[in-house]
């Protein structure tokens, strides 16, 4: 076990504000991303793509393509059959964008297809008798899961509410800034390659291209000073990284293979869709039955998981959940995969049953919550949207604009381990940070400086990090909320090693022994004489030219998993136009030991913006004639904008059990209450409820319509 | 111009003879969302495969050296072909490569850069129409090592997060406060409204607008 994090009180910059660390190049626009890398005599790569939601590639020819001044490689994919509209079918590498482009139309035109028949939208290919998605018999539909627990028809008619409802969400892509891809330059000399990436996990990027390219992984170098939003959706080396590399090697140059804003849209994965048929009963306050049968869409893979009843605690289950394969592009890991699907209709099915039950929504909710840390935020939660004077009731305005109040919760999982790091402490008092992690804009290397100098008792700005590189000590992938609690304990143990390696090398000048050295406010002193004192800078001199350099790595009692987090929305419905507008956003989240305060409340802020965005906007259309998505681009697939912003407040919870936890990361948890919360805010505002999303002002007006026939 | 419909200045008045000159490329984002109704969806720039482009052609217009006016700089960028958007040619020419393309159709902001003081969209304007116009792009804003007060309100505010979209937040902010350094919450909202972050970053960009304000006006 690791030594503990001193506690909070005592810290300089742990749990405090740390601007971050590439603030200034990001500000400035000097920060290069890898859609920014141009080695020398850089070619440019393109995809060629298949324009049918299903079909056979009966015959395809290159010639013309290779034939025109300025390609210098191509490559073709071996399979012939493709599922998608949008898959990647071809690829050329040449000396400009125009060049390529022209190449991919040669390549495109060469191509002779058999069309084949095709589904896209999930309650289509459920239908007996629809086209298969993978052609001949295999079947639309894959049983999941198929849970039984309890007695559910005895608790069903024992109860004194039962509720039914349908709820459904759309299938939501990622829409990263910097679309998906590489730059990969060759090494003829070295038989090697470098790649820059825009990647959530350097590492499993090394991994890939080494094999694609038939490579040893020392031979592989992957880089990633920054990158342009993942969201789940950039782990691997992937396709579009294989071919890339593979052209590389054809050509022996560097080409750079980025994905074109269509592409990124339909090809690099998405939030799979969920249709929840629920019927759930309550008895003297506690749910005592649940009950669903589902489906959803993961694309043409599959994988289309949510859980439900979620969070909360039911003891009569029957969970039925299948899922749906349509001619659509595949589901990747988005930010909490599943959980806000699951939670957007289990928050619902809370309220309906409150309703119906006359009690209390937050109230029901504390009732049936089996976390102690969320039934107590639970509890904030209600002072801080003034929920006594919130009414009970729905549709208690007079007027044509309704206000309503909703609320949801979050729960996750995260943890860390495993990462490695390296640190170099030189003679003019330097200190040099290595780890292999990455940051996808979290402000993981600013954790990784912020740790780093609360362990040396420095300034943030006396500590050089080095990160996103494979051959720096091993890291994770930032994925499921790792990053921060697999870093954050892997440097401070590497700090905490490479001060007592200084300490044994200065410690004679202090005439003690090393163990009764500490590093203290920018010098090194005795613990038990604080006069007997030196400047860094001084003890670091006594190191001569052969600077300290030592390794760490995550060890346990330094981070937790387990993470606990609840959504309040104000919002009015506008009963004349259907038109939702949120107001105020409250997220009241755990993280344990905070290690930067501000960029965490960064990354709450941005997920209840993606969540409103969710609720509010967002959906994959795909149309059901032709099978191609018909908004994969930035106006049609809508995100929330500045003019749409509420006023949001993160607000961490820091009660001393949670500090004493350890790190827990929170990228995910606070994007999965934030639906459910504005759904409930709706139907509470104007006694209707819009069982799918996104929340449209016609839904809104069809509910409407509904409510009032 | 490729001028953008949030921009909150007046069109300048313009005499008949540079209004000619413009107006093949007067495309706002409102007039371009017009142009896509209808399900034809084209890009904003349209690239026609090379044989076309030689068929499509006016004569005597082709690759040729063009001189720029770049963050205060006269860069003479050769061999510029007549279908390069002032994005390539910041990006691949001059290695400004703050300026992002993201969308690629004049619909998410990552691109934006000054034109004669005015917000504009650099991947759906020429490059060769924007010479001898003043070009600004983000890394013309800061004097040397001395941030400009929105940049400095952007780290000092952590209104950014991976950064990709930041350069033309910072740009936007940046001409709105030129122009009006006292700006209501709504004046900034409108003046990022073309700008699209998917991290999540823009309650944070309104209180950086605010503080960068309060810096120019002397309050702080």
């Amino acid at each position: 076990m690791a030594i503990p994090w001193k506690p909070a009180s005592q810290m300089t910059h742990i749990t405090k504000n740390t601007t971050r660390l590439d603030g200034v190049v990001k500000v400035t626009g000097k920060a290069k991303y890898a859609y920014d890398m141009l080695p020398d005599k850089c070619l440019i790569g393109r995809f060629v793509t298949c324009p049918h939601p299903n079909a056979r590639r009966l015959s395809i020819d290159t010639s013309a393509a290779k034939a025109l001044p300025g390609v210098k490689a191509v490559w073709v994919e071996g399979r012939d059959i493709y599922r998608f509209s949008g898959d990647f079918v071809a690829a050329v590498a040449a000396i400009s964008d125009d060049v390529a482009d022209d190449a991919v139309t040669l390549i495109a035109d060469s191509i002779t297809w058999e069309t084949l028949p095709f589904v896209v939208r999930e309650d289509d290919a459920r239908q007996p008798g629809a086209p298969g998605a993978h052609g001949g018999d295999r079947s639309n539909v894959r049983e999941a899961t198929n849970e039984n627990e309890g007695d559910v028809d005895a608790a069903f008619a024992d109860a004194q509410a039962v509720i039914e409802g349908t709820w459904s969400t759309q299938v939501q892509t990622h829409t990263s800034l910097e679309p998906h891809g590489m730059v990969c330059e060759w090494n003829d000399a070295q038989d090697a390659i470098t790649v820059w990436a825009s990647t959530q996990g350097v590492f499993s990027v090394r991994e890939g291209i080494a094999q694609a390219v038939g490579l040893d992984e020392s031979k592989v170098t992957v880089l990633c000073d920054y990158m342009g939003g993942g969201f789940g959706s950039k782990f691997g080396s992937r396709t579009e990284g294989n071919v890339c590399a593979l052209l590389a090697k054809d050509a022996k140059q560097a080409v750079k293979l980025l994905l074109t804003r269509k592409q990124e849209q339909t090809n690099t994965g998405n939030r799979p869709s969920s249709n929840q048929w629920i019927k759930a009963a309550a008895k003297d306050g506690k749910l005592t039955a649940f009950q669903t049968n589902a489906f959803g869409t993961g694309g043409i893979t599959g994988g289309a998981g949510f859980p439900t009843p979620y969070l909360y605690s039911v003891p009569n289950r029957r969970v039925k959940r299948d899922d749906v394969f349509i001619n659509a592009g595949n589901q990747a890991a988005m930010r909490a995969p599943g959980h806000p699907q699951g939670s957007f209709a289990m928050e619902g099915v809370m309220d309906e049953l409150a309703y119906k039950l006359g009690a209390d929504r937050i109230e029901f909710r504390i009732n049936n919550d089996p976390n102690a840390t969320r039934r107590a935020q639970f509890r904030d939660l209600a002072e801080r949207l003034d929920w006594k004077n919130v009414p009970k009731e729905m549709n208690a305005d007079k007027g044509t604009v309704k206000r309503g109040w909703g609320v949801g919760a979050a729960t996750w999982g995260g943890g860390g381990g495993g990462t490695q790091a390296e640190m170099d402490i030189h003679q003019d008092g330097s200190v040099v940070v290595r780890c292999g992690t990455q940051d996808i804009g979290t402000g993981t290397r600013t954790v990784v400086a912020v740790v780093a100098a609360e362990q040396l008792s420095l300034p943030i700005d006396a500590i050089q990090v080095n990160i996103g590189n494979t051959n720096f000590p091993p890291s994770g992938g930032s994925g499921g909320s790792t990053t921060c609690a697999s870093v954050a304990p892997a440097i401070k143990v590497t700090a905490d090693n490479a001060l007592f390696a200084l300490f044994e090398r200065v410690a004679d000048a202090f005439d003690t022994s090393p163990d009764n050295l500490e590093a203290f406010n920018g010098s090194i002193r005795t613990k038990d004489d604080p006069s007997n004192s030196m400047s860094w800078k001084d003890a670091c001199a006594l190191l001569g030219a052969e600077q300290v350099s030592v390794r760490g790595q995550h060890e346990g009692g330094l981070s937790s998993s387990g993470t606990a987090a609840v959504c309040g929305v104000e919002l009015t419905v506008d009963t004349e136009t259907g038109f939702v507008r949120v107001e105020r956003a409250y997220l009241i989240q755990e993280a344990g030991l905070i290690i930067n305060m501000l960029t965490v409340e960064s990354q709450i802020i941005g997920a209840v913006i993606q969540g409103i965005s969710y609720a509010l906007y967002e959906d994959r259309i795909m149309d059901r004639m032709l099978g191609h998505q018909v908004n994969p681009n930035m106006e049609f697939y809508k995100v929330l904008g500045a003019p749409d912003m509420p006023h949001i407040e993160p607000i961490m919870w820091m009660t001393e059990e949670s500090l004493a936890r350890g790190v827990i990361g929170i990228g995910e948890p606070p994007v999965v209450p934030v639906a459910g919360a504005v759904a409930n805010a709706v139907r509470h505002a104007c006694g209707a409820r819009v069982y799918d999303l996104p929340i449209t002002p016609w839904k809104v007006l069809a509910a409407l319509e509904g409510a009032n026939a | 111009m490729a001028t953008r419909k949030d921009d909150h200045r007046p069109d300048p008045p313009t005499d008949s003879t540079d209004e000619q000159k413009t107006d093949r490329y007067q495309v706002s984002r409102r007039g371009f969302l017009k142009g896509v109704g209808g399900g034809a969806v084209t890009a904003a720039v349209v690239k026609p495969t090379a044989a076309k482009a030689q068929e499509m052609m006016p004569k005597g217009v082709s690759a040729a050296s063009i001189t720029l006016n770049v963050n205060g700089e006269t860069r003479v960028v050769p061999n510029v072909e007549a279908r390069a958007t002032l994005l390539d040619v910041l990006r691949n020419r001059l290695d400004l490569t703050g300026a992002k393309p993201v969308c690629q159709r004049a619909s998410c902001g990552g691109c934006t850069v000054m034109v004669d003081g005015k917000t504009g969209y650099s991947c759906s304007m020429l490059a060769m129409d924007t010479e001898g116009r003043h070009i600004t792009s983000v890394e013309g804003l800061a004097k040397g090592d001395t941030l400009h007060p929105v940049q400095e309100a952007f780290v000092e505010h952590d209104a950014l997060m991976c950064g990709f979209c930041t350069p033309g937040f910072v740009v936007s902010v940046a001409s709105l406060l030129e122009h009006n350094q006292d700006p209501s919450l709504d004046e900034i909202k409108h003046a990022i409204s073309g700008n699209i972050c998917r991290c999540g970053t823009y309650t944070r960009i309104f209180e950086a607008a605010q503080t960068a304000a309060k810096k120019m006006r002397g309050g702080m």
